[in-house]
């Protein structure tokens, strides 16, 4: 029983625990290939990260200190809320700092730092199936995947080309892993594609396509590209505005109804790290001038 | 039923099966690692790891084979009392649990579907120890290579020669965990 007293460890029955487990067993022995499992109903609606919680739930222990970001931020609506449903439920510490973090909830970012061996990333993802968007029946998707039939996917990128002269997909950007399944990175930045060959184990949770897959460490993740038109992981042109990082993902922020603009980290782990080491970008303060 | 089947269980079975999970986790998705998993207490000859594995993974959804060398009544018991999992024939069994021996011919159990590869067994095997030495593993799960003592080289070979199918192994000894996915290729003995 947790501080509360009124839920289950970690909010789920245990049968639904066992039923999510098995899951993610099989998602890891088989890297990319989508395991179908019977999703529950979240007190969160669709969208808001039920698959990821689910998962979350099923791997969490006591032990853990959970980070929880949304699009690379720590405090935003999402992932506040998320992280409060696990201290709540799970009686879990939590922490903003990714090297600290064991189990990282995501939606839709990478964090900046390299992750570790014995870290565990879980992504929020909403539709989980590469090829829906090119293919709407899932009897036929599923069996493009088992008779490794991507030409489809190919001929996607190859307009794309012929249409904007390069690849445009610029998140969501398909992969192939360990040389045979296709998968959807959910949708990250395709900035961060390059980063899932990464020594922690990554876990991906759809709970309203019910869907679990996984990536073991050190996988092979390779994004679809043409050898004239090789992968380029892409960012915006310019620097952290507060901390003068030239090698995060940014996000761009309007400060005012004249179409002025900033760049920042949209790591905000990674951006207060860097600006309590005294890195200050264009537009930034000094850490202790700014607090005061 | 021997009073030997209501004991041995979790004690608190919502954090021991978090524990035990994560164990479970981290050696399916780091072939050849070996790590401690404890909780269960089942009958003999079943060990500790392997006790604990099935009070974390299996219930009344999914069919147990218990190879001859485990095939006794107190076990049958326990596995019932504590999962409600039902015991049945290879060919339709999710886990299975027992020597390697014992457990043979592996291609009786299900090796999934080219649509489903996940309805596919789970084979827990029996060791009478663990070791990081022997053959040589690749693949997923590892950075370069790792060592590790299998009963069978050829064996887990065709195994992962029919990837995306195949059977997904664990290997227990006392309160010793280590896995082995059909992603892995093995070499050597």
């Amino acid at each position: 029983m947790t501080q509360s007293g009124q839920y289950n460890f970690a909010y789920l029955d245990e049968q639904t625990k066992r039923m999510i487990r098995r899951a993610l067993l099989k998602g890891l022995a088989i890297p990319g290939y989508q395991v179908p499992f019977a999703s529950r109903e979240m007190p969160m609606p669709y969208g808001w990260g039920t698959g990821g919680v689910q998962v979350s739930a099923a791997c969490l222990t006591p032990d853990d200190r959970l980070k929880v970001i949304d699009q690379g931020a720590d405090d935003t609506t999402n992932a506040v809320s998320i992280r409060k449903f696990f201290q709540r439920t799970a009686d879990v510490a939590v922490t903003e700092d990714t090297t600290d973090a064991t189990l990282i909830q995501t939606r839709h970012r990478i964090p900046e730092t390299e992750l570790a061996e014995g870290q565990i990333l879980v992504y929020q993802v909403p539709i989980p199936e590469p090829l829906r968007f090119l293919e709407p029946r899932e009897t036929e998707t599923r069996k493009m995947h088992s008779l490794e039939e991507y030409g489809l996917m190919h001929v996607k990128l190859y307009e794309d080309i012929a249409r904007h002269g390069q690849i445009a997909t610029s998140y969501a950007y398909p992969v192939k892993v360990q040389g045979r399944y296709v998968m959807d990175p959910s949708p990250i930045p395709k900035f961060d594609n390059p980063k899932m060959e990464m020594a922690a184990i990554q876990l991906f949770g759809a709970g309203r396509e019910q869907r679990i897959y996984a990536l073991p460490p050190y996988t092979d993740v390779v994004s679809l590209d043409f050898e004239d038109h090789p992968f380029e992981a892409t960012k915006a042109n310019h620097s952290c505005a507060l901390c003068g990082a030239s090698d995060s993902y940014l996000d761009e922020v309007i400060t005012d109804d004249q179409g002025t603009r900033m760049y920042v980290c949209s790591d905000t782990d990674y951006c207060a790290t860097r600006r309590a080491q005294g890195h200050v970008g264009l537009q930034g303060v000094p850490l202790e001038d700014n607090a005061a | 039923m021997q009073e030997t089947s209501l004991t041995g269980g979790f004690t608190d079975a919502p954090i021991d099966a978090a524990h035990a999970f994560r164990a479970a986790l981290t050696v399916m998705a780091e072939p050849g690692k070996i790590a401690e998993l404890s909780g269960a207490e089942p009958p003999a000859p079943m060990s500790v790891a392997a006790g604990t594995l099935l009070l974390t993974l299996a219930d009344s959804e999914t069919p147990v084979f218990l190879a001859p060398t485990h095939d006794n009544q107190d076990i049958r018991d326990w596995i019932t009392f504590h999962t409600g999992a039902p015991i049945v024939s290879a060919e339709k069994a999710m886990f299975a649990i027992g020597g390697w021996s014992a457990l043979q011919p592996t291609v009786r159990f299900a090796i999934g579907e080219p649509e489903y590869p996940d309805r596919s067994a789970t084979l827990i095997i029996e060791m009478p120890e663990l070791s990081n030495s022997g053959a040589t593993l690749r693949g997923p799960g590892i950075k370069d290579t790792r060592q590790f003592q299998l009963p069978d080289t050829a064996a887990f070979q065709a195994n992962q020669s029919m990837f995306p199918l195949g059977l997904d192994f664990f290997f227990c000894a006392g309160s010793q965990v280590a896995a082995l996915p059909r992603t892995t290729l093995v070499e050597g003995a």
